[in-house]
Order: C-alpha cells, then structure tokens, then sequence
C-alpha cells in the first residue's frame, strides 16, 4: 500500500453531535497508516443551508477550504461527512465552468484551482487500504454480531457527482464489515433518507423516515445499524426515543459508526473509540459478544 | 384546485431564469412521475416534486414559489439519481428555494429560519456554534422547547460545548458573506 | 457536342432563391451549350417531355439540369435521356436546390452560384463518355439469416415462389422468441398453435433446408453471386439418426444446466430438446454442462440412445452455401434489466421479465403453466406489472419505445386472471401505445373486463419486505405516491438489438444504427432493403415490432428477391474502375485499399497487373486516389473529368 498524505476535512458536527465518528475515524487512519493533515483553520462548508439558499455563497465558503488545501502537499481532500463531501466535489465540478469559477474567486477574494482529488474516508479506505488488510489488521473479529449496513442517502449520488460505489446498492460498508467478522444482514433501505436536517424543524418527518430505517432493521433481525453519516446517526441515535415514542416503538438499537467497529475488531477500546458518547448503550450488545471476542481481545 | 389557467400566464422570463440557473431544460421531462415515487418527503408536501416541475414547465411562477414543497426537500437525490431523462431535479428545487427567498416567498417559516439561524452562526464564528444556532432558531420562531429533551443527553455525551469555536479566519468568513451580498444586490 | 441545359424552378423551392431564368442566360454563353431554358418541375411529365423535344429538336447529344440532389432524380433524368435515345451517361446534374437555394437567401449570391455549378457540369458533361452496363448471372437461391415468425414467413413465401432456400438459425430449434409465447395479441391466440404448423411446413418443405444450431461464419461476393460459410455447431448427436424420442434428456443426470429457452428459469439437462414443438426435434449437448465432454464421465444417454445416436466426438462443420440474395431476420433480444439497480439488480428472484412470465404462463413451460412465484413456488395473489423498463430511458441509452411493451402487458393481465381468479394485477403505464386492429380495443377489454388496475406513474423503487416486495410507485394523476405489496413483480423489457448484430451486419456489409438495428434503404419507402445490392431484411432486427409486422415484412422481403430474381441476368453498373495496363506498374496499391476485394493481380505477358473485378466493384473511387500512376481510373469519374470541372472553377 503506498503510504498517501490527505488532507482531513473533519466538518462542524465532527467537533459536537459526530465527534466519536471524528475520534474513531482519526484513530482508524493513523492505524492503517493514512497520514491525516488537519486543513488549518478550515472554516464550514454551508452544509444544507449554504446550497439551500444561494450556489455561489456555497461554493464560496467551500473554495476556502479547498484553497487552503492546495497549499497543502497532500494527495487529496478527505472527509468523514458525506454533505461535506457533497459539497467540495458539487463546487469543484461546478468550478469547471470558467465563468463560475471567476465569480467564486471573486467572493472568495483569492486564487483556487478547485483541482485536488475529493474523496471520503470510506473510499479511500477501500481502494488506498484495500478489505484484505482491513481484515489482516482485525485481530478481534466481531463474530457474531449481526448489523444492517445504512449508507443513507447522499454518500453515493448523484452517481455522477460522488463517484463511488453502486448508487442503488452501495456495497463498501457491507465488504468492510464482513471483513472484521461481523454478519451483515440484507437490507432494502441502504439509501433511504432518514429526514436529514429537517429533525429539528419537521420532526414528523424524520419520526416517519428513520422510524422507518429503524423498524426495517429490526424486521431483518439487527443488533444494530452502522451507519457512516453524522446526521444519519443523529437521527437514528439521540432521536430514537423521540421516534419510538412518535410511532409508538420500543426499538433499542444501537447505532455505531462503522469507523468504531473497525477499530474495536483491531482490539482497541477506550475513549478514542467513543463508544460511551452513542446515546443508545451498545454495551450490553457488545458484552452478550465477549464471550466469542473476549479472549481475542484480552 | 379548480382555476381555468389561461395561456397568457405562462411566465417565460421565470422558465429560462429557472433553465439558466439550475442548466437542467425542463422540456426534456415527460412528467413520468419517478420523482414523486421516490421523494421520502412528498407526504408532506402540498405539491409533489413531479407538479412542482410541471408548474416550472407551464410557466406558473407564482404558484411554484410560494409552495411549501420547496421547503420541505430534503436533497436526498433520489429524484435526481432515477430520472429517466437525466434532469437533476435536487438542482432545480435548491434553485426555486434561491428565488422563492430573493422574491420574499417564505412559505415554511420556520425552515427558512433555520437555514438563517446556521448561516449567521457560521458568519459569526466560520464553524457552526449549535447551541448558538438553537437560541437564534428559538429565538426567530418562538418554539421554545424545540429538541429540549435531547439536551439533557447531548450534554451528558460531551456532545455540545458551550463555547463557539471560532477559527482565525473568521474575517476571512465574513468577507466572503459581505462579498456574496454585494454581488448579489 | 450540342449541350441542353434545363434549369428548373422545383416550384418555389428553388425559384424562390434563384433566379433560374437568369442562370439559363448565362449557361447560353458556355462552350458547347446550343439550347438553355428554365422550367417549373424538371422532373414532371411535361417537364420531361420538355427535355425529350429539345434533345430533338435541337439535336442534343448531351443535357444538364440544374435541380435537386442527384439523389433524387439522376435515375429519373436518365430514364428520360434513354427515352430520347441517348446513352444515360451523356448526363450530368448540378444541385442548385440542396447546395444553394436551401442554405441562404441571398439571391443574387445564390444566382451566382447556380451558374457556376452549372458551368462546371457542362464542363464535366464535355468529357463524358457513353458507358454500357455489363450483364451477369444470377445464382436463384435464397439465403434467410434467422428462423423466428418473420425468417419463416419469408422462406415459406420464397419458397412457394419455387425458389431453393436455406433457412440459417442460431438455437438449436427455429420459431425465435414467438415459440416462447404461451398466447399473442389481440386474438389470445395460442402462439406455438398458429406458429407450430408453418415450423412443421418449414422442416417438410422440398425447396427448403434447415441449418440450425448454425451461424454464418463469413459472406462473399455480390449480388447475385454470394458465398456464404455457414458454421454449423457440434450438438453432439447425429442428427440423422436421432428420433427426438427425448429418453435421454430424461436420463441425464446433469440437471442444473441453465435453460435458455425458459429463459433462465429453472433448469434443464445438459442433452435436451428445447421445447416439444420444436423443429427439427432433435436433441443437442450443451457442452459446458456435460459431464462426459467436461470431466469424461457419464455417458448416460449413450446406453438409453435407442438410434445410438450420440456423437460426443462431433465437431463445428463449415458448409459453403451460394446463394443469389439473402434476407436477414435475425430479431431481437430483450433488454437486460439487472442494469435498474433500483428494481434489485437480478438479486430479487420475484422480480422478473415479461418473457420469464410467458414461460411461467405456458403450459410447455417450466412449472406446467401454474403461475409460481419463483423463490418459494407459491400462487401470487397481488401481481406489478411495470412498463418501460428500458425503453423511453435517456438515461441508459434506450430513448426509443419498443412497441409492444403495452399490448403485451394487457394480454399477461388477462392470462393471469384466467389462471388466478382471485389474482389482481396492476399496472404501471406512462402512456398507452396500442395502434393496430383491435389493439386499443384490447387494452380497454383488460381493464374493464378483467380488472386490470392501471396507473399512470413510474415505479422509483422495489424492496423487498416480509417475504413480498413494496413497490413504491406514483399515481400522476392524483400526484400522490402509490405503495403496493406484490408477490410478483413482472417488468416489461425492451427489445433491443440481437446478440451478434454488428458483427453479422460487418460480415455482409450492411449499415446499422447506434443501437445495433439494421438500417432499412429509405425510413419511408424501402422499409425492407438495404443500401447492400441483394441483401433484404425483414422483422426485429430492422426495429422492435409486433407479429403482424414481422410476417409483412418477410413477405415483403420474399417478393424483393422473388423479383430480382424474375430476370435471368442481372446489370452490371459501368461506374467502375478499370485498369490501362500500359501505365500499370504492378504496385497492388490499389488492391491494398479496395474495400470490397474487387481488385486482383494478374499476369499479363509476363508482368503483373492489375484487375478490377467488374462485378464485384462498387465505383468508390479509392484506388484512384491510391495509384501513383494514374493508371486505374473510375468511368464516369475519371481524373480528367473531374479535373475538367476544378479548372473551369479555379481559372487563374
């Protein structure tokens, strides 16, 4: 594996609501040997909001990060979070029209070239790292433990603009965890939208869509759902008591960061990991599993 | 809705502003519905996306700019993902939204404000603060108790600080807020 | 030379743009021009019957009208020379309509123009010469590449004609993708009931033989005179001796063998015979699923064969066919839906193909015509049906409608009410496509008669749910969304081109579209021949259409070869190179760049030469451009004639 310099794009929830997926994602690269370089001083991409409300101020605020990066001597740009991800790569395609590129430049009020490869940490794990070493590095296989697989809705369309993976059945996270031993079960709802952003507006809407996720994923018999979007986890995690009592559920389901269940079938533990920051308690679940991964661990 | 529309409301210079801005030709849509089949909001909608796009079609300005369905997208890009006629649908509502605002048509306030609460904090700080965004959220739409019972929680979890983190380049941020506006006046 | 030169008006096509009388004036002042008049429509009776009385009264040994593309008319105008007694090629046409009035309005530029083109015509008139076709023999047998409804109706057809056919077939069985049906549209007619008897007249007629399991392996020649290779696979049975008594299908042990003609559901033996009606009923190996031509072992039919007819020692054979035309009626293939990952990508076992569908439907079929859902093979109660699936889709490539898509669906509504009373199917249309006879009519009969439920909307999405699968659709006429819960789901594919298409249509030199359907001669008026002298086609592989179409169009193709072949001896065209040997060097420049082998090297007193092969060139002209020497030249456009036209433009 040749050894890749990246430039990190950690995104605002990574610092608040996401910052286990940010803590184990950190971890999970520095142990697979990515050098990981913070983008000094890397301001928010808009997220939703900034494209929701006007493309230039959204690519604006990106070019800024991007800008900064191409100081940087690295290999790309990568991030955990697929609406940041979204972002710089819809503003680098939209930068190829030269006019729009002009107009970015100009709000910005410095020079980019919108031209460093963009890609998700997901990604890069599968085509820099590749499953074999993953699965070399899990020392603790998570045998037993049985999950659906929730890519959510934007990390691979449009196809045309994310580039990754099979946009109706994405299969990235599924091969990563059957390389650490864990059982992922099928799952008709990979790319379903949980209701995004509109949790705190629309609740209803985010009661509806995820308790939809959450009771496909009991129906198939899931221990859990992992999951690798900040806002996606959001919902499914500290909204699930505000879904269960919506629609008249009792699901418990914990719902990890796949980046977290990597590092633990690598035998790692601790605050890193931030297993104790998911809302709904995986300890219970992963202790019924000890008995299998125990001595592995030990 | 039973209005006899009349030819002469088609509004043309609101078809190719939409056309200009959003560089996806309405035309090409055969109004198969696809759409609205995969939208996961449209039961929330007064217009599914598929009318919303026909509205576009048919020159009604009005009626697509003061709809609520606008506001309610979520940009999942499922519409856009499975057009038959590679039209990307996310676009052109994320475009209606740019133009419902510039015309003053809110029709999801409290949305709207969400969106404005997010933004000034990320002007504000160039990160977003969240507790920052919730008390200008509350304070522009008055609900008070908005995801109360998750504070509790997200405070237990170290999930939410107290402090904006705010970057050096902050006035590098705001600039481009003031810069934006200007060009956009 | 005594030169005519007509100017025509085309109505207001050219008038409009042109001064025509004017450019008549100036077309006086050329060398050798002794009459020139402007006319309202060259081409019409009286507009001909102009030029004749000219070139008679005025003595006319050579005419130029200035009109539309010689596309058009050049055959047209010089029929009418022929009719005024002078050799057709002593003709020459310039194109004022097409290359001048068509492109601008400037009429006095366009004016201009015109007579400069009709001053380089007269120039090139001047060195023309008269040229005679040649004649050739004609070889009447008929080649038919492909044996579904539209290949059979042909062959019957030229076959009846008294013609000696060869019908050439890819599976083992001819019939095509109508022998798969289990009922057609409208009639619900039985399909292997109405098609079975013209296959049983295929296999008993004199005039006819059969190569099936058989693809062409290389076309030469021309028309008239074609040499077909025809490959005829290795079944690995001797068809001479096999009964088709079908006791070793039921013996071979190797039973997972994927079932093409059930397409794809379930599975057959390795040694079988298609289906029961098939002709020749002959049993064939497939070789990759036998256990002997694999492994070495088995060996099961050979003990219960009572013709001792397995032949695990056959090979491919080559037979040489010649032929003096072909028809090609190769059809269709169905669109491969797996490319939908939003409908399961082939990972859903119930979610499945109208022609999988049909098989289930039939009672030849893999489940006996009990409609069974294929992942527990129990009775669907609530069946989707989904149109469109890979047609009218810009985003896969397939933008065209194929056709049939919409008849097809009503009629599986219909056959799944008669066989589930209790059934309800629904449909996803975006529109309804029904113009034959009694089409219309028939769609109507499934919704009001057997409660067919239709909806006017795309389906986003199917998931699988509980066992069954939710299919998440639009009701477009309402906008809202529909969410069904099927046992079934039955996509409606579309045809696309043939496996194979391209390299056949390379092999015998015929055109094809960007989707692999053949190209007809003309969309409106040659809708059954090629750009190919002697090679017609006829159904599918032309474009998706219905049963009736296809028959039309083989008979059609049956009466274009019936009639080139009414005349003994075929015309040769005299455009074709030829070769002066004084000047020929022996180079073979000119056989390395001549497209259609029409170029050999001979001896001639001890040198070698040239040849052009008068029958087989085509007049394109490359070996002119290729020979250092000058020595091949093309009649009718030799480098003088067309230098003759360069300097009367170019003067300085």
């Amino acid at each position: 594996m040749t050894r890749s310099r990246y430039a990190y794009y950690p995104g605002c929830s990574g610092q608040g609501t996401s910052r286990e997926y940010d803590s184990s994602t950190r971890a999970m690269c520095q142990d697979l040997g990515f050098e990981l370089i913070d983008i000094p001083d890397w301001n928010c991409c808009g997220s939703t909001p900034a494209h929701a409300v006007d493309h230039l101020l959204s690519a604006s605020l990106v070019a800024r990060n991007l800008a900064i990066a191409e100081d940087m001597d690295v290999d790309g740009i990568i991030t955990p979070c697929p609406s940041c991800l979204k972002n710089l790569k819809t503003t680098q395609h939209r930068m190829l029209r030269p006019e729009f590129h002009a107009e970015v430049q100009k709000v910005l009020g410095r020079v980019v070239r919108a031209d460093l490869p963009i890609k998700s940490v997901l990604q890069v794990l599968v085509e820099d790292a590749g499953i074999e070493r993953i699965a070399q590095e899990s020392t603790a296989p998570l045998t037993g433990l049985k999950v659906v697989p929730y890519y959510g809705c934007i990390m691979n369309r449009p196809p045309d603009v994310m580039r990754f993976d099979d946009p109706e059945n994405p299969m990235a996270l599924d091969n990563i965890l059957t390389a650490i031993g864990i059982e992922v079960l099928p799952f008709a709802l990979k790319t379903d939208c949980c209701g995004a952003s509109l949790g705190t507006t629309r609740r209803d809407v985010v009661a509806r869509l995820s308790g939809r996720v959450l009771d496909a994923a009991a129906a198939a018999g899931a221990d859990a759902i992992v999951t690798a979007c900040p806002l996606c986890q959001m919902n499914l995690d500290m909204r699930q008591a505000q879904i269960n009592k919506a629609n008249g559920s009792h699901h418990r389901l914990p719902v990890f960061y796949y980046s977290q269940l990597i590092m633990l079938a690598a035998g790692q533990l601790g605050e890193r990991i931030g297993l104790d920051k998911l809302c709904v308690s995986p300890f219970s679940l992963l202790s019924s599993l000890g008995s299998q991964t125990g001595e592995a661990r030990s | 809705m039973s209005a006899t529309i009349q030819t002469k409301s088609y509004d043309a210079a609101f078809v190719s502003a939409v056309r200009r801005e959003s560089e996806q030709d309405l035309a090409l849509c055969y109004q198969c519905g696809n759409c609205t089949a995969g939208c996961p909001v449209s039961f929330a909608y007064d217009f599914p996306v598929n009318q919303i796009m026909y509205l576009v079609q048919t020159g009604r300005k009005m009626e697509a700019l003061s709809s609520h369905a606008i506001w309610l997208c979520a940009s999942c890009e499922t519409c856009t993902t499975r057009c038959p006629n590679d039209i990307d649908v996310a676009r052109v509502m994320d475009v209606l939204r740019h133009m419902a605002r510039q015309e003053g048509l809110v029709a999801e306030h409290s949305i709207h404000a969400f969106w404005d609460s997010f933004l000034s904090s990320v002007e504000k700080y160039g990160r977003v603060f969240e507790l920052g965004l919730m008390a200008s959220y509350i304070g522009k739409t008055g609900r008070v108790l908005t995801d109360a019972d998750l504070a509790p929680v997200a405070l237990r979890k170290g999930k939410l600080s107290f402090k904006p983190h705010d970057i050096c380049g902050v006035a590098e941020v705001r600039d481009i807020f003031k810069r934006y506006r200007e060009h956009r006046s | 030379m005594n030169i005519g030169v007509f100017v025509c008006h085309c109505g207001s096509n050219i008038e409009g743009t042109v001064d025509t009388a004017a450019v008549a004036k100036a077309a006086m002042g050329y060398p050798e021009v002794v009459f020139a008049t402007d006319t309202m429509y060259a081409c019409s009776e009286p507009g001909q019957a102009g030029i004749i009385e000219a070139v008679r009264n005025y003595e006319l040994d050579g005419v130029v009208v200035a009109s539309c593309t010689p596309r058009m008319h050049e055959t047209t105008f010089r029929r009418t020379l022929e009719r005024a007694g002078l050799n057709r090629y002593m003709f020459e046409m310039a194109n004022i309509r097409e290359h001048v009035s068509w492109i601008g309005k400037d009429r006095a530029a366009n004016t201009n123009k015109a007579a400069e083109l009709v001053m380089i015509a007269v120039e090139k008139l001047r060195q023309n010469t008269e040229l005679t076709a040649g004649e050739f023999s004609i070889n009447k047998r008929v080649m038919i590449i492909g044996g579904g409804v539209a290949g059979i109706q042909a062959a019957l057809d030229c076959a009846d004609g008294g013609l000696e056919v060869v019908l050439v077939e890819r599976e083992p069985s001819i019939g095509g993708k109508m022998s798969k049906l289990d009922k057609t549209f409208p009639t619900v007619d039985c399909s292997s009931c109405i098609l079975g008897p013209r296959m049983v007249d295929i296999s008993q007629n004199p005039n006819i033989t059969l190569h099936t399991l058989s693809e062409v392996e290389s076309v030469d020649g021309f028309v008239g005179n074609f040499n077909v290779k025809v490959r005829r696979k290795a079944a690995y049975v001797d068809w001479t001796l096999c009964t088709g008594c079908g006791e070793c299908a039921a013996k071979c042990p190797s039973k997972k063998t994927p079932d093409r003609f059930n397409e794809f559901v379930g599975t057959t033996t390795a040694i079988n015979i298609p289906f029961p009606q098939a002709i020749p009923k002959k049993a064939s190996i497939n070789p990759a699923a036998c256990l002997m031509l694999t492994k070495g072992k088995c060996g099961a039919c050979v003990k219960v064969c009572p013709a001792g007819a397995i032949q695990f020692t056959q090979e491919d054979e080559i037979v040489t066919e010649e032929v003096g035309a072909i028809i090609v009626a190769t059809g269709y293939d169905l669109f491969d839906f797996t490319k939908y990952g939003e409908y399961g990508g082939g990972r859903y076992p119930d979610v499945i193909t109208s022609m999988q569908y049909e098989r289930l439907l039939s009672a030849s079929g893999p489940t006996e015509g009990h409609i069974k859902r294929p992942s527990d093979g129990k009775e669907p109660k609530d069946i989707v049906f989904i149109q469109c699936v890979g047609s009218r889709d810009k985003s896969i490539g397939r933008p065209y409608c194929s056709g049939f898509c919409c008849m097809y669906t009503a009629k599986q509504t219909i056959l799944t009410k008669d066989h589930i009373p209790d059934s309800q199917s629904y449909v996803f249309y975006m529109d309804i496509r029904s113009p034959g006879k009694g089409y219309d009519e028939f769609i109507r009969r499934a919704m009001e008669e057997y409660g067919a439920r239709y909806i006017r909307g795309r389906v986003s999405a199917i998931q699988p749910k509980g066992g069954r699968y939710l299919i998440k659709g639009v009701n477009t006429l309402m906008g809202d969304q529909v969410e069904i819960e099927a046992d079934l789901v039955v996509l409606a594919v579309g045809a696309e081109a043939s496996k194979g298409a391209p390299e056949l249509a390379e092999k015998l030199r015929i055109s094809y579209d960007s989707y692999g359907f053949y190209m007809e001669g003309h969309p409106k008026l040659k809708p059954v021949e090629t750009n190919t002298a002697g090679i017609y086609l006829a159904g599918s592989c032309q474009g998706p259409k219905d049963i009736p179409s296809s028959v039309a169009q083989g008979g059609a193709a049956a009466s274009k070869v019936l009639g080139l072949f009414s005349k003994d001896k075929l015309a040769s065209d005299p455009q074709i190179s030829s070769v002066t040997l004084q000047r020929c060097i022996g180079c073979a420049k000119c056989q390395s760049v001549c497209p259609f082998g029409a170029i050999e090297m001979t001896e001639f007193r001890g040198m070698t030469k040239a040849s052009v092969i008068a029958t087989v060139c085509q007049g394109c002209g490359n070996c002119t451009s290729a020979c250092p020497q000058g020595a091949i030249q093309l009649s009718h456009f030799t480098d003088n004639q067309i230098l003759a036209e360069v300097n009367a433009l170019c003067p300085y």
